[in-house]
């Protein structure tokens, strides 16, 4: 990293030899358009919008009108370019603005930008220097309307935004489920002073009191009593302090506790009352926490009274006085917890930061209405919780060599997100099944698997683009990224939010994403979609003579045997690298005999005598034999019972799954060979829709909208979820509302052994809700 | 007695009807006593009689008397306990009835001490008891109970008196080391709503520490003195004049303490003005404490008690404005003259009929 530290944060000057990590910090400025600054007492926040250009693979089926020959794959894989929208949003310390802005000037290309929206105490100070320097005429926006705005769009947007803060508990960090409504809710911005506002709706909000006792009192009373001039040393005196040499306890009063009041002997009676009543020194460390005390504590106080007047539950604090400090975040919670005995929670939230920034941003981009489409945190290349420690001071930071800056990138997807129609309660609904921040032990291991499997990924990411010499340079640093990621987490497990299966594994998407790996096993998938095509017919007509019952379970065998192929389990992968004869047959073997971890069969083949069901819809996992062996044989003795299919499949690739575009072209393909699949496909009996996602794993509450359209007109009453990745990782414990299978085979003995089983343990999970939860 | 964190507060009644027989029946201890406590009006260094609020001519328990208001620290204590020992007072065959934390905290110390049974009462039930039997005497001379009339109007402020017959439902703030903020529903319905820890305790612990001072009279004079404006961000410095979006005027306090984070400010203030800041930042406190506390409970009369009041008229007026601008004029600040003895005298008024 090509940067030198040591810029005097106290003025505004820095050290101008400072070079910054154009790769690393405003990253493609070239097409940025509409900026917008929030500049705050010490920190300041930019944020423009740009477009990536990304390689995606494509995949284009082959003219077959052409007499095929043998070994010829059925559709070509071209890579191409596709543009994305993406939010950047920078945040650095007010010291280095003029470098920054002379940087962004240098690079800034093609832009159409006329005006950057300006918000935050300093956006004033800072005008001429920004009009000069970058030629932008700056427009003032309400700091007040910006801080609403940004906290809106992250509260809707960005999952396991919010959270409770708990000092003592194995997590610190409770990350809150994302609420499909947000509103209304209380933002306590302790800056300087204290703003309470009450939020109604998007554009509904008042400021329904404050208090001029807050961060700027602690800080400049704390300044007066303990001659400690920044911010963050008062904190840090403070959390040495004792604050019951300074403060007069109920004890003291007392001599115990106000028993018929129920007021502790613990409790502060009077803050500062021993210095008081005591001739003697106190130390600065005493003094910033009993001052840190009484101000948490009167704020906390004022919150609470405001919550109940205005009867609201939902209570998120931010501002500088809050910002990732620790120390704060649990003297809040405290104040909270006592005077409301538990019935408010403090929030707060993972971008409190970048709210005023966002907003102001939001306020630029009206006319683009960002509300129409759904976003994303870009993983790969946003920093995380905590990514600048606040107790790491100047000095410290200087030595460390590291420029002091967090990013958030956010991805525009161009849909609409939703929940699936057929969850039984949206609101409680949580995808993951393990949350790996509170599972120490689940932490280690998946850990150290996915760094295990780096150099596989690394490996499949070269092989993928050997046309393209400097494709090891770029999985070089794609290694360096995900392994420095892996890293973080293991020190910062609540970096993104909880930490899950799923977010390691998208984590590993977005980075790949990042060094232009868009699908490095596209030709993987290609070759094995060819080669199980090649048995497909083999495979309908075994089953075909089998008796009902017999077919029933070879059916669904077969279906749990396909999904043994899958790329994305070490123990697999090593398989088949190993081992490319490896095959249906010999996957089938592996499996474990009935009865199986968990076995539900018996109760499915009940069902199966019954009436067929109307609609099903099918969550699709591996390409190649899983979806061609395991899941056409399947589906197709559903059609033939009279029940429609919808299969649902990635939008993007991801590992080996099978996308929508591949799964198009191989339903294609096997409706030219088999009339049962050709009928179903011409009668929309057989429909295949996009999920709109690109993970392995499964959020059901992030869905296509299109999707969720086709469930709900075709009135689905059947959800399949096959797979580790959708079915034991993600939703294992997901109620439905209507009858549902998931199925997996568990190709990780660690984790297949956490369920009181052995590697290639089976789950064949059928559930069917009581008949009262299906009434609501 | 009413021993709180800062302040003992003793109220001693004196028979002024006492015959020629009783008088030699009388032992000589309490004599000694009386003569002590009436003739003088300063105890030691630091006891003193509040002779301004003597009330004359009371009828308590068919005695005529006076009722005598004497205040001292109470850290001091263990020197009254001694004296207590010294001038026999466990001879009078009396109870002595005391409320406040320190009649639990220094029960043993009065036995073992001074001999003396404490008769330990609530304080908040003694406070309200004394509260509402003080307003019933008090009918001649300065009125127990005023208000300060066109707060928001410096030119035009002034106290009036204030009739209190029909007080309930009623917001009782008690300002003393820490303050306690009662609903008063009638004579016996009443609960503690909440409290705060920054109190009068908080004002003299500050001061103390930013000024060197050591007494709340001296901590007083100099916030008198002093200005808070330069010490305290106000909101015109921050938007240059009123935040109209939100209705916030120009002079409201935006951060208390706020210039202080910055050196030269710091240089630059006097021990008198951030005495003045420290005041003015805990009576706003609990002024905008009380007035959620009296939306919350639907209470629109809010009486302000408590030593911290103590010749504090600066304090006063403050919660008086900011009750009134804050609340539009919906709520009124009420204070009474004998602030910080009401628990003392609820206290007394348990004594067991003495007669």
């Amino acid at each position: 990293m090509a940067l030198c530290g040591g810029a005097d944060r106290g003025s505004h000057s820095m050290d101008k030899s400072i070079t910054l990590p154009p790769d690393e910090i405003f990253r493609n400025l070239e097409n940025a358009k509409r900026f917008a600054i929030d500049i705050g007492g010490s920190l300041t926040k930019l944020a423009y919008y740009s477009t990536v250009q990304h390689q995606v693979a494509k995949v284009r089926s082959f003219d077959h009108s052409a007499k095929e020959t043998d070994g010829d794959p059925l559709y070509e894989i071209s890579v191409q370019e596709e543009i994305t929208a993406r939010l950047h949003f920078i945040k650095f310390e007010n010291a280095y603005i003029e470098t920054c802005l002379d940087f962004i000037k240098d690079h800034l290309v093609n832009t159409e930008t006329k005006v950057i929206k300006a918000t935050g105490g300093g956006a004033h100070k800072f005008k001429d220097l920004i009009e000069k320097k970058l030629k932008l005429k700056v427009d003032k926006e309400d700091e007040m309307t910006c801080l609403i705005k940004g906290c809106n769009f992250v509260l809707k947007n960005i999952p396991h935004e919010a959270f409770v803060y708990a000092k003592h508990a194995d997590s610190e960090f409770r990350f809150q489920n994302t609420h499909p409504d947000i509103f209304p809710y209380m933002l306590i911005n302790i800056g300087s002073g204290v703003s309470i506002v009450k939020v109604e709706a998007e554009d509904k909000f008042e400021r329904i009191g404050g208090s001029s006792i807050g961060g700027g009192t602690f800080w400049g009373l704390g300044a007066l009593l303990t001659k400690t001039k920044r911010f963050d040393e008062l904190l840090q005196l403070a959390s040495k302090g004792q604050h019951t040499n300074v403060d007069m306890l109920v004890k003291d009063i007392y001599g115990g506790a106000y028993g018929s009041l129920g007021l502790t002997g613990d409790l502060i009676a009077s803050s500062f009352g021993k210095s008081a009543t005591t001739d003697k020194e106190f130390s600065k460390e005493d003094m910033a926490k009993s001052l840190l005390h009484m101000i948490s504590n009167d704020i906390g106080q004022l919150a609470c009274l405001y919550a109940k007047l205005h009867n609201l539950t939902r209570v998120y604090f931010g501002g500088f006085f809050i910002r990732g400090h620790p120390v704060t975040m649990h003297t809040i919670t405290y104040s909270i917890n006592f005077f409301t005995k538990g019935e408010v929670q403090a929030l707060f939230l993972r971008h409190e930061g970048y709210l005023g920034a966002i907003g102001a941003f939001l306020k630029g981009a009206e006319e683009d209405n960002p509300n129409q489409y759904s976003w994303e945190e870009n993983y790969a290349g946003s920093s995380g919780l905590m990514s600048v420690s606040p107790e790491l001071n100047p000095v410290q930071r200087a030595r460390s060599g590291t420029f002091p800056f967090d990013m958030l990138e956010m991805d525009r997807l161009e849909r609409q997100l939703v929940n699936l129609p057929l969850l039984q309660d949206a609101t409680s609904y949580i995808p993951d099944t393990v949350d790996l921040t509170e599972d120490a032990l689940a932490r280690e291991y998946w850990l150290y698997c996915f760094e295990e499997a780096l150099d596989g990924v690394v490996k499949r990411a070269i092989a993928s683009q050997k046309d393209q010499p400097e494709a090891v340079e770029r999985a070089e640093k794609f290694r360096q990224k995900y392994r420095h990621k892996l890293q973080t987490l293991r020190h910062q497990p609540f970096a993104y939010g909880s930490l899950t299966v799923r977010s390691l594994l998208d984590t590993r998407e977005h980075c790949l994403n990042e060094f232009n790996f868009p699908d490095p096993y596209s030709k993987i998938k290609q070759k094995e979609n060819d080669m199980a095509l090649k048995y497909y017919l083999k495979v309908v007509k075994s089953v075909e003579e089998l008796s009902w019952e017999q077919r029933q379970f070879t059916l669904a065998k077969g279906l749990l045997a396909g999904n043994v192929f899958d790329w994305g389990a070490k123990a697999v992968s090593d398989v088949l690298e190993s081992d490319p004869e490896f095959g249906f047959e010999q996957a089938k073997q592996q499996l474990q005999e009935r009865p199986w971890l968990v076995d539900a069969y018996n109760q499915w083949i009940e069902r199966l005598k019954g009436p067929p069901h109307k609609c099903a819809l099918f969550f699709v996992d591996n390409s190649g034999i899983d979806i061609i062996l395991g899941v056409f044989p399947f589906i197709r003795e559903l059609l033939i019972r009279g029940t429609e299919v919808v299969l649902a499949s990635n939008s993007g690739p991801a590992l080996n799954d099978v996308t929508n575009s591949e799964l198009q072209i191989l339903t294609e393909r096997i409706a030219a060979m088999d009339p049962v699949i050709h009928a179903a496909l011409r009668e929309d009996r057989l429909a295949l829709v996009q999920n709109g996602s690109s993970s392995p794993c499964l959020d059901l509450s992030r869905l296509d909208k299109v999707l969720a359209t086709v469930i709900r007109e075709r009135g689905t009453d059947l959800v399949i979820i096959e797979g580790m990745g959708r079915a034991i990782h993600t939703n294992y414990y997901a109620m439905l509302s209507c009858e549902s299978l998931k199925l997996a085979v568990i190709k990780n003995s660690w984790l297949a052994e956490r369920l009181g089983g052995k590697i290639f343990s089976v789950v064949f999970k059928y559930e069917v809700p009581s008949k009262a939860q299906e009434q609501h | 007695m009413d021993i709180g964190g800062t302040l003992v507060k003793l109220v001693y009644f004196e028979p002024k009807d006492i015959t020629a027989e009783e008088e030699q029946e009388e032992v000589e201890s309490l004599k000694s006593i009386r003569r002590y406590l009436t003739s003088h009006t300063a105890y030691g260094k630091t006891g003193i009689r509040d002779v301004h609020l003597e009330l004359s001519d009371l009828i308590l328990w068919g005695r005529k008397g006076n009722l005598h208001f004497i205040r001292f620290p109470t850290h001091e204590l263990p020197a009254f306990l001694l004296m207590g020992r010294d001038k026999h007072f466990s001879s009078l065959h009396t109870t002595l009835c005391a409320t406040g934390g320190g009649a639990f905290k220094y029960e043993d110390d009065f036995r073992t001490m001074a001999n003396l049974q404490l008769l330990k009462l609530d304080e908040l039930d003694c406070l309200i008891k004394g509260v509402m039997y003080i307003y019933s005497v008090v009918s001649s001379g300065p009125p127990e109970c005023y208000y300060f009339e066109h707060p928001t109007d410096p030119e035009r402020c002034e106290q009036k008196a204030y009739n209190l017959e029909d007080p309930y439902p009623l917001l009782l703030v008690n300002i003393g080391s820490g303050v306690s903020i009662l609903a008063v529903y009638s004579k016996d319905n009443y609960k503690r709503v909440t409290g705060t820890s920054l109190g009068g305790g908080t004002f003299l612990g500050l001061c103390c520490l930013l000024t060197g001072c050591s007494t709340f009279e001296e901590a007083l004079a100099m916030a008198t003195e002093g200005e808070s404006t330069c010490v305290d961000k106000l909101v015109r410095d921050i938007y240059g004049g009123d935040y109209e979006r939100f209705g916030l005027p120009g002079w409201a306090v935006a951060s208390s303490f706020g210039n202080m984070i910055c050196k030269e400010k710091r240089d630059s203030v006097s021990k008198e003005d951030l005495a003045r800041a420290t005041l003015v930042t805990i009576t706003n406190n609990i002024g905008s404490i009380t007035r959620m506390c009296a939306l919350n409970e639907n209470i629109e009369r809010v009486v302000f008690v408590g030593n911290f009041l103590r010749v504090n008229t600066l304090s006063m007026k403050l919660l008086s404005y900011a009750l009134d601008y804050w609340s539009k004029g919906q709520l009124k600040a009420l204070f009474l003259r004998h602030e910080g003895y009401f628990g003392a005298v609820g206290a007394l008024l348990e004594l067991p009929n003495p007669s």
